[in-house]
């Protein structure tokens, strides 16, 4: 029960792009067309779930304050190298979004030319490294952190098919010059973020 | 040649402001601006970080195998980012705090490599770090221009300086998430009506 009140809660309430910002370059830029945001949305979700807890792995067997005890070496065990978390973080990324890219052109080649374009950009998707640093941050244990990438994934795929179901609709509306484009998906946002804030408080 | 650089740095102010009109780092200039100061602290961090990122791979240009360019790039800007991370953890703690993951979310930040790939890859240092730092002042501008307009409506207070008078009720919702995109969209729509910039779709 508390994993589905934390899905809950990172899928709607505290979604990753409306309330955190995170990913927004990416859900701007792709998100005309429904296909194109639903090949990215997947994407997202598979290697949010993958990279959350190698990440997480990472931070705690390695760089911790005294995480690297396990190697019994006297000078090693009171080692803290949290001071590289960062460029560790974007090392496995960018290394996970490549294994993954690999593994799908290899078994699943479908899979691979639909997404085909998505997954060399997702390496520098904010959403990605914020979901790592967020989860560092907020100190979850390993279920938790699966859980997390899973949920935040899935919250950010919701929010760009949605959005690019509003800008399909949009394209035929009258507005003010300025306003078009750009302006208007901004306010936009703004709109579904404040729905989904509704949902906010919501506890099974 | 000198009016080439001035337009490097001048260019990026308004016309080519990498937020508003390339759409390029949003993610950050949405979350930090819930106060002036700590846009003001992103700001100067994300400047410092792109002009020397841009000088340092174009000062590497012409070393950098193509294929791996994204890797040292994403090296060099994550070295850039840990100096920069640590610098404000020591010296000004509480905003650190503050701006929590997004200091580290510069290393992602569009503009950054946006600007290494488009520019610094095929252009000499002097002009690179020159459009580093125009870029990191167009992105400080549109950071303060709504920042002030968040905590001013928010807080009533430009800065921590009171503006509004006494009784004056913080308007909630311009600090939460949707005021930020309400605040930018309206910002967006402004410049565009006056530099006459439209977008075609």
């Amino acid at each position: 029960m508390e994993f589905v009140n934390l899905a809950i809660k990172n899928i709607f309430v505290e979604n990753i792009l409306l309330s955190f910002f995170l990913g927004m370059c990416s859900f701007l830029a792709c998100s005309k067309k429904v296909e194109t945001a639903t090949g990215l949305g997947l994407a997202v979700i598979f290697v949010q779930t993958i990279t959350v807890p190698a990440n997480w792995a990472i931070k705690t067997y390695l760089l911790a304050p005294g995480a690297l005890a396990w190697t019994g070496l006297p000078g090693v065990a009171a080692l803290d190298l949290s001071f590289l978390t960062f460029i560790c973080f974007i090392s496995t990324i960018a290394f996970m979004v490549q294994i993954v890219e690999m593994t799908l052109d290899k078994y699943f080649p479908k899979l691979y030319t639909s997404l085909g374009i998505f997954l060399p950009l997702i390496a520098v998707n904010c959403a990605i490294l914020g979901g790592s640093l967020l989860m560092n941050e907020r100190g979850y244990d390993l279920p938790h952190a699966t859980v997390y990438g899973l949920s935040s994934g899935a919250g950010w795929a919701l929010a760009i098919v949605a959005l690019a179901a509003v800008r399909k609709k949009l394209r035929y509306s009258h507005m003010p010059e300025g306003l078009k484009g750009l302006g208007i998906t901004m306010i936009m946002t703004g709109l579904m973020a404040l729905g989904f804030m509704s949902f906010a408080g919501i506890n099974l | 040649m000198a009016n080439n650089l001035k337009k490097t740095i001048v260019d990026p102010l308004s016309d080519n402001n990498p937020v508003t009109i390339q759409i390029l780092g949003i993610c950050s200039a949405l979350a930090v601006t819930t106060k002036v100061d700590t846009a003001i602290v992103m700001s100067v961090s994300l400047t410092a970080v792109t002009a020397f990122s841009n000088l340092i791979i174009s000062l590497m240009r012409n070393m950098i195998p193509g294929r791996i360019r994204i890797i040292v790039e994403l090296a060099v800007v994550s070295t850039l980012v840990i100096l920069a991370d640590q610098l404000l953890k020591a010296y000004m703690f509480d905003i650190s705090r503050q701006l929590s993951v997004f200091v580290g979310l510069i290393i992602t930040n569009c503009i950054v490599l946006g600007r290494l790939e488009a520019f610094a890859l095929g252009n000499k240092p002097l002009p690179s770090l020159l459009d580093g730092l125009g870029n990191g002042l167009g992105y400080s501008a549109v950071l303060v221009a709504v920042a002030s307009m968040r905590e001013i409506l928010g807080f009533g207070t430009w800065h921590g300086i009171q503006l509004m008078p006494a009784g004056y009720q913080g308007n909630g919702l311009m600090l939460l998430a949707p005021g930020a995109f309400f605040g930018l969209g309206l910002l967006i729509w402004a410049q565009r009506q006056i530099i006459k910039k439209f977008e075609t779709a």
